[in-house]
């Protein structure tokens, strides 16, 4: 077995770095800068050595268990990105908390290779491992804040939630095995002529640990209290670089192994994606808190991404994977907002709180409603050409109830992402916030509004790149 | 033409709210944000007015127009103007300076954000008026919302945020069945180019369908009965300007939608929908003008009258007739005019006394008879009086629809009653009468900005109900193309069905 190492070097690379990383941090004291620092410059060699692979048509390593292509690429980079962009505008978040440790950069990177390997995974085995490195970093990260009764309440409940979907997941994968006699996707879809229900309820326990990790309903109680008790810079993690990896998952394993069975699965998806879209547009109306309210717009958004695959065609997978980009980048900027928000080391994190900031920060609440008239899908903004493009493809499967559904509850989401606004913009003003920011954060914010607000002049930025990818 | 003269026309306010963004001014009272705003809303008009200028009268064919590519092999930009969009983008561009002169004394805090807002919506209105391209004008109509929102929110009275809402989330709720019925149009067709679509046609069998989802969007916007109760709402409430570019032009994008879009892309849907139209307008014009009788606020009396106006825009544009939509367009012209007059009107007693209350007022000829010059030329103007614009258009659609429907045409003549009477009774109560409020009298007659502004749109009101001709000229070639191509659509699809 003749194998080009080349071609996983982004992985071997970062495994060697966490690990002497984890050495530097361990011998040498006072080192948490020093850390995060060289886990910021770990990510950019990562993004620079996964683009040096771009070049490479799909490839499949490991007795055809591990793939490299397109899809893969993208996704790794854009994982990688937006870690750094995590890494950077968290840091005065951790100082204030005083949990500016060198495990928590690690423990990033950590989830990180995992997420690397479930992207690139094309077996069974390989993709469970991927999921469960990740998932584990992600407990750890959601108990951070450990001397904080919330953060360890939402660790454990993270936990001990997630180990059951891993469960059910390992269950289906198992089914699966035993109906097909394979693990490989490939070699599933090669065996999937005939269906035996069996088959059915793998893909339904894989399908429900897969909704879990996004957070999808019926399966996202667990996410408004994980998010709400976690620290701000875990819950930003947790809202954006997990749900790319499962994006990226859920194309991979529905579009190889059980191409062949859409008539399947299609409900099912189809069925989760109008719950969560449904849901994330109702139960936000109520919510007080900033970080709850992001936890059910996100289940709402991944509403919208599994919508266009659930239509089952390649426009529908790319403009998934367009419409989770513009997502990840609309939340990235409300998080640089979210870590605005703090007076005398203390941070904010009640709607209340932005009554009236319009008065005494003008820019920030500019940004704030660019990012939310985006959220909430009204255009020109970059939200809205990802709707779009998610409903183009809807429509061009015919699946009219889908698109009229989803498009009916970005009204009703529309209506508290305007509360937001009427709230900033309507109500009398409080105290003044600090206006003493990170250059990270300050840049992020610029960058992140910047693209939301011009991304309407040159559309193609995106789609270009999107449109070359070869989803199958 | 190298110039591309309509993207100027959509782009300078925008570069005028970025030059005003970025101007920081300390002083608060010297504000030279404004006449920035000024500068750039007039050299706007007299662009258009030079664009109407060069406009070639004689063809129907779309002219100036631009195309770049914007997603390649999907969407292309894609601006012209032909001779029924060029009169709204006229409208746009005239009635926006107004407004700008007239924020003077009511809009107290964050001027430059107030002007940056209308400089948008400028933008945004003219985009609506000149795209050739479905999806560029979604994205001007609802793009739109942003700044209207702000514009009630932020300024507006004191039931601000609740009109806002219902502005803001009915709007949005009609809007998203168009962008379905946009994109189920790409998929048949494979374009979203007008010019493109008014050549090939759409497949009789989905016309239908379709054109509720266009309705369903306009009829919020235009608005019609009965989903037209957002409209008195953001009317009271919002800031004098804001109102008037609400009534002047963001209605009137309604209008041009239908008669674009709706007629233009579904001959067959519109024939079929023909008597739902009727009869939503002709309750539209009866029930709101007896509405309207009953209000005891000016705003929302005039808010209403807009609904009852709008109803015999939409009933011209539906007979499908010559002078029924040139009377609808000349209305809604005229209207535009009218409207955004009287709310000014109002808003000039308003900053003097504090109260929109009619029971308020009374004996104010005595006490500001400029005022009640001016104030009575716009309630005949309202009425359409015989040498205002306002007759012209009632007349002519009143004739398309006498044409089509002897019925539908003599209820709607009942309006015109209507709408005398409320007018003429409100303009009885605040102006004549004895004086019951003490407080009047020490009200102040017109200054100088509102002599300007007032007088500057009476004069085209009382000039196109006299010579009606250059609006009538201009569009008339574009009409007479759109109504031959209708009808030959339809009995093409006759033909084929049999």
């Amino acid at each position: 077995m003749n194998i080009d190492l080349n071609l996983i070097l982004p992985e071997i690379f970062l495994s060697l770095s966490i690990m002497s990383l984890l050495m530097i941090g361990v011998f040498k004291k006072n080192s948490s800068n020093l850390i995060f620092n060289l886990s910021i410059l770990t990510l950019f060699i990562l993004a620079a050595l996964i683009l040096n692979l771009s070049s490479v048509n799909k490839i499949l390593i490991f007795n055809s268990s591990y793939v490299i292509d397109d899809v893969a690429n993208f996704m790794k980079i854009l994982t990688a990105i937006s870690a750094i962009f995590v890494l950077s505008i968290s840091t005065d978040f951790l100082k204030s908390l005083k949990i500016y440790q060198i495990e928590y950069p690690i423990l990033i990177l950590c989830s990180i290779l995992g997420m690397m390997v479930m992207i690139s995974s094309n077996d069974l085995i390989v993709f469970y491992i991927g999921l469960e490195l990740q998932s584990l970093a992600l407990y750890v990260l959601a108990a951070f804040n450990r001397d904080n009764v919330l953060s360890s309440e939402s660790g454990l409940k993270y936990f001990v939630l997630s180990a059951l979907s891993s469960g059910l997941l390992l269950y289906g994968c198992s089914l699966i095995y035993g109906f097909t006699g394979s693990t490989n996707f490939n070699e599933i879809a090669n065996n999937t002529n005939q269906v035996p229900y069996g088959l059915t309820f793998g893909i339904v326990f894989i399908l429900v640990g897969l909704a879990f990790k996004i957070s999808a309903v019926p399966f996202h109680m667990w996410a408004p209290d994980v998010y709400q008790g976690s620290p701000t810079s875990v819950t930003l993690f947790f809202a954006l670089v997990p749900k790319i990896a499962a994006t990226c998952v859920f194309i991979r394993f529905l579009y190889v192994p059980f191409v062949n069975m859409i008539e399947q699965w299609q409900m099912i998806i189809i069925f989760i994606s109008i719950a969560s879209m449904i849901f994330g547009a109702v139960a936000a109306i109520g919510q007080k808190n900033l970080k709850r309210l992001i936890a059910y717009s996100s289940i709402g958004h991944m509403g919208y991404s599994l919508a266009g695959i659930a239509t089952g065609s390649s426009e529908g997978a790319q403009s998934s994977i367009i419409y989770i980009t513009i997502y990840v980048i609309m939340n990235l900027a409300l998080f640089c907002c979210l870590f605005m928000l703090k007076r005398n080391n203390e941070y904010f994190e009640n709607i209340e709180d932005l009554s009236g900031l319009s008065k005494n920060h003008p820019i920030l609440s500019l940004s704030l409603l660019v990012i939310l008239f985006s959220l909430a899908g009204i255009p020109p903004l970059a939200g809205f050409f990802a709707k779009f493009y998610i409903f183009i493809a809807v429509i061009e499967q015919s699946m009219f109830f889908l698109a009229i559904i989803g498009l009916l509850s970005t009204v009703v989401a529309a209506f508290y992402y305007l509360r937001i606004i009427k709230i900033i913009y309507f109500d009398p003003s409080k105290e003044k916030y600090d206006s003493n920011h990170s250059l990270g954060l300050r840049i992020s914010l610029i960058v992140s509004t910047i693209f939301l607000v011009f991304y309407f002049t040159y559309p193609n930025s995106l789609l270009g790149i999107i449109s070359k990818i070869n989803i199958i | 033409m190298n110039i591309p003269i309509l993207s100027s026309l959509i782009l300078l306010p925008t570069i005028g709210a970025i030059f005003i963004f970025f101007s920081r001014s300390k002083n608060e009272k010297y504000n030279s944000s404004k006449y920035v705003a000024l500068f750039i809303t007039i050299a706007n008009f007299f662009l258009s007015i030079y664009l109407w200028l060069i406009f070639d009268q004689s063809t129907s064919d779309f002219q100036f127009v631009e195309t770049r590519e914007w997603i390649p092999g999907f969407i292309n930009y894609k601006v012209g103007v032909d001779g029924i969009s060029i009169l709204f983008i006229i409208l746009t561009t005239f009635i926006t300076p107004i407004c700008v002169i007239s924020v003077n004394k009511t809009i107290k805090s964050r001027l430059k954000d107030f002007l940056i807002s209308i400089l948008l919506l400028e933008t945004l209105m003219i985009g609506v008026f000149c795209s050739l391209d479905l999806v560029i004008f979604y994205l001007f109509f609802e793009g739109g919302l942003i700044p209207m929102f702000l514009i009630i929110g932020i300024w507006g009275g004191e039931r601000r945020v609740y009109s806002a809402f219902k502005f803001f989330l009915f709007t949005l709720l009609g809007s998203v069945l168009m962008l379905v019925a946009i994109i189920s149009i790409y998929w048949l067709t494979g374009t979203t180019d007008v010019e493109k679509l008014y050549e090939i046609g759409i497949d009789a069998k989905y016309q239908n369908l379709l054109w509720l989802a266009f309705f369903s969007s306009f009829a919020v916007k235009t608005p019609m009965w009965p989903v037209h109760t957002w409209l008195p709402d953001a009317h009271v409430e919002a800031p004098t300007a804001g109102s008037v570019i609400l009534a002047a032009i963001l209605l009137k994008m309604a209008g041009y939608g239908f008669i674009r879009f709706s007629i233009g892309l579904f001959p067959i849907g519109s024939e079929y929908f023909v008597p739902l139209v009727y009869i939503l307008s002709l309750i539209a014009i009866i029930y709101t003008s007896l509405v309207a009788l009953m209000q005891e606020d000016m705003k929302k009396l005039i808010a209403y009258s807009s609904v009852a106006h709008m109803g015999f825009v939409t009933l011209g544009i539906f007979t499908i007739t010559q002078q029924g939509l040139e009377g609808s367009i000349f209305q809604m012209v005229s209207h535009g005019l009218v409207s955004a007059a009287l709310f000014l009107c109002v808003g000039v007693v308003y900053e003097r006394m504090h109260t929109r209350l009619i029971k308020d007022y009374g004996g104010l000829v005595s006490i500001m008879p400029k005022y009640a010059i001016v104030f009575m030329i716009f309630a005949l103007g309202s009425l359409s009086l015989p040498g205002t614009s306002g007759f012209i258009g009632e007349f002519l659609i009143l004739m398309g629809a006498f044409k089509k429907n002897f019925l539908v045409a003599t209820v709607a003549s009942v309006g015109v009653i209507l709408g005398a009477a409320y007018i003429l009774w409100l303009y009885k109560r605040v102006i004549f009468g004895k004086i019951k409020n003490q407080e009047v009298t020490k009200m102040l007659d017109l200054n100088k900005h509102e002599i300007l502004i007032l007088w500057s749109l009476a004069v085209p009101i009382i000039f196109f109900g006299f010579y009606p001709e250059p609006l009538i000229n201009t569009m008339e070639v574009s009409i007479n193309n759109l109504i031959d191509t209708y009808n030959s659509n339809l009995s093409n699809n006759i033909v084929m069905s049999k």
